[in-house]
């Protein structure tokens, strides 16, 4: 059996760290960085006798995301504990969420590669519950023991589980990169992954084409980029075919990403998989949910991409294709429509092409993000405007859009000025300097008139030469061939 | 009655049992199973699982932060602190 025969299948599920102030079931301070166990209060800790408090922010987050993702948002929830062993969980469980989880049912419509060969591919959710996330362990050597750092206990996730959708790593890509984005556009996790705010772990299998059933599955854990979900797919694919195609079989496992090695290993086989003995939380009632607080979150919710995405289509005239682009995160978003705002929205198109075009190269080359772009909104807006209106062409606004990013100036009309951009136009000055061009290259003029068109093209950019690119081209092109041909 | 793994429930709880403790939890677990069997015979197709014994919804704490830092207190109830951590036997899974 050839390698084209195999068909890869895909579920993520990612833990997504909530931005409240506080923790889940306790009032301690959630904040990334402090010394150790400096926020770890008696409930963190696990005291005896004190008792978890859900805290609202955590829920009304875990809402926001279900109506983002067009879910249900349950109307009664339950809280579960997840029994196991691990000193950097001091109660012995997890509170988490098992049989009837806050949100279920949703999807999300990415968009997986670029240009001619992107196409637009549906995500469903199964479900988002909410949990507490569990401290650290520090294995350095302290006198032969283990160090152990309950600041991050309690911290609240939303675990965001989706269907085995997704037939290659570039969609589970795709599809983590939309979701990332969409957390931080709904406000509910800052989607800082080097601090752990934003961990994808991936179920990864595969089968022969045609196949119904499921391959056997192994589960990548706690992969915290994108480039390293890309790598461990890839890695991981590749083994399991060979495995298959020399005879043998995946064994159900956990495995870890060794992205110095490139490689994934085992961490445990399902023989000695955890046995987690769910039951209802005792400690906690069951959440309850009414309609009028999700109308309320709802009202709250900005536009949403998918909502934005098609006004971009339908308002302002974009392809599908640009508006994906555009609405990839919420800043790049911002952005666009400050632009538009301020240069028209008949503009829409040129500032979506000066964003996706040289704004992105520039940023891309420069490695910085959109919100830190030296070229504001309002610039932009500016230097369309003075396209559309005709006062510079484009090889003039591509000098501005220069001077702008090297913060050579900050008014567009000033910059223009300045270095006299303006286009000329001006039927008389144009006349002057394509006479003069004439005159100075009677040879070009020679095998124009000879019959060769490309003489032309070499007399238009003399004119151009001497406007110092000012000059409107298209008017001289019409000059040129009214005075030479007789 | 399923036969009761008496080992595997020992490690998933970490205890250890010893040959006397290990009849007298037979014997008591044993008994446990026969009531949950009793429960298991009652027909409860159409009814709603009950997660809590009380009909109430949870109450919600506003997020705000009301826990001071209570570290030193608390390392201090721990058998082994150091650099703001509390120490444990070495665990590497």
């Amino acid at each position: 059996m050839n390698r084209t025969d195999w068909e890869t299948v895909i579920g993520l599920e990612i833990h997504a760290q909530l931005t409240t102030r506080s923790k889940i079931f306790s009032g301690a301070f959630t904040a990334f960085g402090a010394e150790p166990n400096r926020q770890a209060c008696a409930i963190d800790v696990a005291l005896p006798g004190t008792l978890p408090v859900l805290n609202r922010g955590a829920v009304e987050r875990a809402i926001r995301l279900g109506l983002a993702i067009e879910a249900e948002i349950a109307e009664r929830s339950v809280f579960a504990r997840k029994n196991y062993f691990y000193p950097d969980l001091p109660k012995g469980y997890q509170i988490s969420q098992y049989e009837l989880p806050v949100v279920k049912n949703g999807a999300i419509t990415v968009q997986v590669g670029e240009g001619d060969a992107a196409y637009e591919k549906t995500v469903r959710i199964t479900r988002a519950h909410l949990e507490e996330d569990a401290g650290k362990s520090l294995h350095e050597d302290f006198h032969g023991m283990t160090g152990i750092d309950l600041n991050r206990a309690g911290t609240p996730l939303l675990e965001i589980v989706s269907e085995p959708d997704m037939r290659s790593a570039e969609e589970a890509v795709a599809y983590a990169r939309a979701l990332h984005a969409l957390v931080r556009w709904i406000g509910v996790c800052d989607g800082n992954m080097q601090e752990g705010s934003f961990r994808i772990d991936a179920n990864v299998s595969v089968r022969p084409k045609g196949e119904t059933r499921l391959g056997t599955r192994r589960e990548i854990k706690n992969l915290n980029s994108f480039r390293f979900l890309q790598q461990a797919i890839d890695y991981e694919v590749r083994w399991q075919i060979e495995t298959l195609e020399e005879g043998g079989t995946v064994q159900q496992a956990t495995v870890l990403f060794d992205p110095e090695r490139g490689e994934t290993r085992v961490m445990r086989t399902k023989e000695n998989a955890h046995d987690y003995r769910y039951f209802p939380d005792p400690d906690l009632l069951p959440l309850v949910i009414d309609r009028a607080w999700i109308e309320e979150v709802r009202a709250s919710l900005p536009e949403l991409p998918q909502a934005l995405r098609r006004r971009l289509v339908e308002e302002h005239g974009l392809t599908r294709y640009d508006a994906n682009l555009l609405t990839a995160s919420k800043e790049l978003a911002d952005y666009y429509l400050a632009a538009v705002a301020a240069a028209g929205p008949a503009l829409a198109k040129p500032c979506a092409n000066w964003i996706l075009g040289e704004l992105a190269a520039k940023l891309n080359r420069s490695g910085i993000e959109i919100g830190e772009s030296p070229l504001r909104p309002l610039q932009l807006a500016a230097l369309v405007r003075r396209v559309a209106d005709g006062t510079i062409a484009h090889a003039g606004a591509k000098k501005v859009f220069e001077a702008l990013w090297a913060g050579e100036g900050e008014d567009v009309d000033t910059i223009i000025e300045a270095r006299g951009l303006k286009q000329v136009s001006d039927e008389s000055a144009l006349e002057a300097l394509v006479d003069a061009a004439i005159a100075a290259h009677p040879k070009s003029v020679e095998e124009f008139r000879a019959g060769k068109e490309k003489a032309l093209n070499a007399l238009v950019g003399q004119v151009m030469k001497a406007s110092r690119g000012a000059a409107n081209p298209q008017r001289v092109t019409e000059l040129l061939r009214r005075k030479l041909t007789p | 009655m399923p036969a009761i793994d008496l080992d595997r429930l020992a490690e998933l709880a970490r205890i250890e049992l010893t040959a006397e403790h290990t009849a007298a939890f037979r014997a008591d677990l044993e008994r446990v199973l026969a009531l949950v069997d009793r429960l298991q015979a009652v027909d409860t197709s159409g009814v709603e699982p009950m997660s809590h014994p009380l009909d109430l919804p949870q109450r919600l704490r506003e997020d705000a932060v009301t826990e001071a830092d209570q570290r030193d207190a608390l390392l201090a109830l721990a058998p082994a602190a150091e650099h703001g951590l509390y120490l444990v036997p070495k665990v590497i899974e």
